[in-house]
């Protein structure tokens, strides 16, 4: 479960992780952790913690697609959209898990229950089409699976 | 008390492996049957996942897939003693599929507990780094030089070249850097040997260190693979505890450690100079080479970067020796590598094997063709910068020259199947938008290339001057091939010129409808 962003709580992920050599991608790993999300106040308290620029933090925030600047609904749904899982019918459950949330990849659904992220493969190549569902695996998913995992989610 | 394996692999937890083991665990304290559950790596027998296995006097008797509604019936039929059931498989290491590999690397993978010492030593762990510490630093890398082993990481570099470079170049601190960034679509073998096997890959880093004269070691995991990252941490642990990593490696007098380091989902930084700047808290920009990351690597320092499941061969090339390992394999493909079959095949799996197996005999025999059951039209091998290869190639020999030698790639051993639903002209189309989204965009051909090939194959299906601009996504491919700086711009245009080459109906359609 994620908190809500305070500027000390900011300080102190980041003071637990600012001794690790190279500790700008640990520390933002911690910053989601606790938070859902990168915020954009935690920009200015990591560049001072690192002698580093705003920029160069921004730079690295926005190089890497696993950041969020907003922290995600309830759920987050990673659904893989490369090679092995299109070859078993990825794209059809792409667009069934967009319509059933309302929602377009990297969209939170209204009721704020389930955000939609696409991922590059799993690993998961051999039970496609497969998805992460809070960290949790699932493969060989078929459109109704996908649709009770979902219904399951929002509940 | 009767023992039984359920994989905790994510592929097995994927298909319901830990409600599986839920269920017989539930069933059993019902029935007050006394059962020990061992929890291990997967097979890679995937297509019969959750698959479990019962140890019995005849050996392990396989069941799968095996569903939480069959978790009666097979304690009902006497599983326990190996009884006959529909799901039955026999005796595991009799299943043809695995029946017919030659597991070196993955020996031990689905056999052992994944995070126990005792088991990994039982299984013949640790003996490739007794004797590598019999043989000395010189002696290990002549060793590796020796067995031909090359980089699986995709490149095909040889390791043994890399570590020779890296031991004699001056530096304070030298570094071994693990690319457990196993982004390629097809790909899963590093996976399964992290969560299956994972003192495997620690003893293969400790004697690259020791090799190379490196005390400290990074494992620079991609952040798609949560359930590895908990082995790993783990492993990492209980390694530390049993002194295979530390102070003086098991009373050696070598020193090393190794940190994990969790990427953040960039597929570029699966590239050696790219992972080497993530590591060090940057944006994955690729650096040019010169200088290689053996002379100038981790923090300008002399750095070995080798993928996972080149780390994972070394114990036992060590172990056996150099002429054991060298005699599998092809012209100058040695030893084995792990072929992970995937998408729309029926016996998706990790099959060890020798090089030199055709393209024909791994997708038809080995997978047995497509899942749907309709003819297979496409694979894809080597990841989505590895070409898409048409039935006409399937006499093509698993080897990195032969598959260079059709302008393909066989890359970190992925082969991805599809059937005569796929269109290429959609795959080519993802190939560019793929490139797009992950370029690092250091380098103009890559950057710029990617989009404008996107936006121009997307004209070619919308039936858009379609001569004219295949001559133009030709051209383009040229200049990525050649310009670019890393294999990201470089390779794709592999699939995009197989697709175009290989199944130009498809490129035309729009046109002729």
């Amino acid at each position: 479960m994620t908190e809500p962003w305070t500027k000390d709580r900011g300080l102190e992920v980041i003071r637990a992780h600012q001794h690790i050599e190279a500790a700008t991608l640990p520390i933002l790993h911690a910053l989601q952790d606790a938070f859902g999300c990168v915020p954009e106040e935690a920009i200015p308290l990591i560049a001072d913690a690192l002698n580093i620029s705003r920029a160069e933090v921004h730079g690295v925030i926005s190089f890497y697609h696993e950041f969020r600047s907003k922290p995600p609904g309830r759920h987050v749904l990673k659904l893989c959209r490369a090679e092995a899982c299109q070859a078993m019918g990825g794209d059809i459950l792409a667009t069934a898990a967009e319509a059933k949330l309302s929602v377009h990849f990297g969209e939170t659904s209204p009721d704020g229950a389930v955000t939609l992220e696409p991922v590059y493969c799993l690993g998961l190549c051999a039970c496609a089409p497969s998805a992460l569902l809070d960290g949790k695996p699932l493969g060989r998913l078929d459109r109704e699976r996908l649709e009770r995992i979902i219904e399951g989610a929002a509940r | 008390m009767t023992r039984i394996y359920i994989p905790c692999d994510s592929g097995a937890l994927a298909v319901g492996a830990d409600e599986v083991a839920a269920a017989f665990e539930s069933a059993a304290r019902r029935r007050q049957i006394p059962l020990d559950i061992v929890r291990t790596g997967s097979r890679g027998l995937y297509w019969l996942e959750p698959m479990l296995e019962v140890e019995t006097a005849k050996g392990r008797i396989a069941y799968g897939p095996v569903a939480i509604a069959d978790v009666e019936s097979l304690l009902d039929s006497g599983i326990l003693s190996g009884g006959v059931h529909r799901l039955r498989l026999g005796v595991a290491e009799e299943i043809p599929f695995l029946k017919r590999q030659t597991r070196l690397t993955f020996a031990r993978c689905g056999i052992v507990q994944p995070l126990s010492i005792e088991d990994y030593r039982a299984h013949g762990g640790t003996a490739g780094l007794r004797r590598a510490l019999a043989m000395g630093p010189a002696g290990i890398v002549e060793e590796i030089v020796q067995s031909g082993l090359r980089g699986r990481g995709g490149a095909g570099f040889p390791t043994g070249i890399k570590w020779k470079t890296a031991r004699e170049a001056e530096g304070a601190q030298k570094y071994i850097v693990c690319n457990a960034d196993e982004g390629d679509s097809g790909t899963y073998a590093d996976r399964m040997i992290m969560e299956g096997d994972p003192f495997l890959l620690i003893e293969g880093m400790v004697i690259a260190g020791i090799a190379v004269g490196a005390t400290r070691g990074y494992i620079y995991l991609r952040s798609e693979y949560p359930h590895a990252r908990r082995i790993l941490v783990a492993a990492i642990a209980a390694a530390q505890r049993a002194n295979l990593l530390g102070k003086s490696v098991a009373g050696s007098g070598f020193d090393f450690g190794i940190e994990l380091c969790v990427g953040a989902g960039a597929y570029v930084c699966g590239e050696e100079t790219s992972l080497l700047e993530s590591l060090e808290g940057r944006r994955g920009m690729v650096r040019a080479k010169p200088p290689l990351p053996a002379h100038h690597g981790l923090f300008g320092m002399p750095t070995v970067v080798n993928n996972v499941i080149s780390l994972a061969s070394v114990p036992s090339i060590v172990e056996r020796g150099a002429t054991f390992y060298r005699d599998f394999g092809m012209g100058r493909s040695r030893g084995t590598m792990p072929i992970q079959l995937g998408g729309n095949v029926r016996h998706p799996g990790l099959f060890e094997a020798g090089f030199g197996l055709t393209l024909g005999e791994i997708v038809d025999d080995i997978g047995g063709g497509t899942a749907s059951g309709r003819p297979v039209r496409a694979v894809q091998v080597g990841g989505p910068l590895g070409a898409y290869f048409p039935r006409a190639l399937f006499d093509t020999p698993f080897d990195y020259e032969a598959f260079a030698a059709h302008d393909g790639m066989i890359g970190h051993g992925g082969v991805v199947v599809f059937d005569d639903t796929v269109d290429m002209a959609r795959q080519a189309h993802f190939a560019m938008e793929f490139c797009a989204l992950e370029s690092c965009g250091k380098c103009t051909p890559c950057r710029i290339g990617a989009v404008r090939g996107a936006e121009t194959i997307a004209r070619i299906r919308k039936g858009e001057r379609i001569a004219e601009n295949l001559m133009l996504v030709e051209d383009l491919c040229n200049t990525m091939k050649y310009g670019s700086l890393c294999a990201l711009g470089g390779a794709v245009p592999y699939p995009v010129m197989s697709a175009i080459r290989h199944f130009p109906e498809d490129f035309r359609r729009v046109a002729a409808e």
